[in-house]
């Protein structure tokens, strides 16, 4: 939990630095556009009951919440390291890479980071394709690595690819209100950040593991 | 003698068995408690928490809006 509390706040200091900026410069076009229209959902602040203000709140939810989600990820990486036995630090880069490959890098390939603004397939649709691509990709990735038979390792690949060429809910109608360069320097940053989080979870984790509960536990039940 | 040898035997294994249920247990709930927190920081529906952890929503890569 600490691990994960540390990193969340670094993640979150980095995404207020590198990508908070372009999702308050696409809410600007998201805002400018007509008022009236409610299939795209801007001006939040406007219409719903309660969002935090702009500046200094705004920046103190993110960045709880980033630490809240570190601390999250950082329980399931534990989780990882308590049914494989031991972990090294060497091997919590590891670990934070395929947390990023499961969480990031797979449901970013068939939903691109999405600015305010963009359009986009119904929410309800898309968040189980994300969480349906997650689990199936943690489970391709698990048994690639864990299974030493070749015809495993083939259906982990197999698994790996399965959501893709499913693939993800789109909408009817490309783009969104945001211009291109802002899109793409928007999926860098946010793929560059959480690449950077999920090593430093990996690491912060398996160090504190080793510490605090890979060592406490078998004493406590010997 | 071969009672002993029984009698440890048996309470090696059970303690093997206690071990792995421990772990069973700590990483069942590792799991579950880590799920719920990201679940709900990353895609609870309520309006409030929306608003609360929309900028992080977008840099994670999770689906918004």
């Amino acid at each position: 939990m600490l691990g994960g509390g540390l990193a969340g706040l670094i993640l979150g200091g980095m995404q207020q630095i590198a990508v908070v900026p372009m999702i308050l410069e696409a809410e600007t076009y998201e805002t400018g556009g007509s008022e009236e229209s409610e299939a795209t959902p801007g001006d939040e602040a406007e219409v719903e009951p309660w969002a935090p203000e702009d500046g200094a709140e705004r920046t103190f939810w993110t960045v709880l919440n980033s630490m809240l989600v570190g601390i999250g990820f950082g329980l399931l990486l534990s989780a990882c390291y308590a049914l494989r036995g031991r972990v090294t630090w060497k091997g919590g880069i590891l670990w934070g890479l395929a947390g990023f490959a499961v969480f990031n890098l797979a449901p970013s390939l068939g939903l691109p980071p999405e600015l305010p603004g963009d359009a986009a397939a119904g929410l309800e649709q898309r968040q189980v394709w994300w969480v349906l691509t997650a689990a199936v990709t943690a489970a391709g990735l698990w048994i690639i690595a864990f299974q030493p038979k070749p015809y495993l390792k083939l259906f982990g690949v197999a698994l790996l690819v399965l959501p893709h060429v499913f693939g993800a809910p789109h909408p009817e109608v490309h783009g969104g209100l945001v211009p291109d360069e802002l899109r793409t320097s928007f999926a860098i940053a946010t793929m560059l950040t959480n690449a950077v989080f999920w090593v430093l979870l990996g690491v912060f984790t398996a160090l504190l593991y080793r510490h605090f509960g890979g060592e406490a536990e078998d004493p406590a039940t010997a | 003698m071969s009672t002993v040898q029984n009698t440890k035997h048996m309470s090696a294994s059970a303690q093997t068995t206690m071990v792995t249920m421990d772990t069973v247990l700590a990483v069942s709930a590792a799991i579950l408690i880590g799920t719920l927190i990201i679940g709900a920081v990353g895609f609870a529906a309520p309006e409030v928490v929306h608003s609360a952890a929309h900028d992080l929503r977008h840099g994670l890569v999770f689906p918004c809006h």
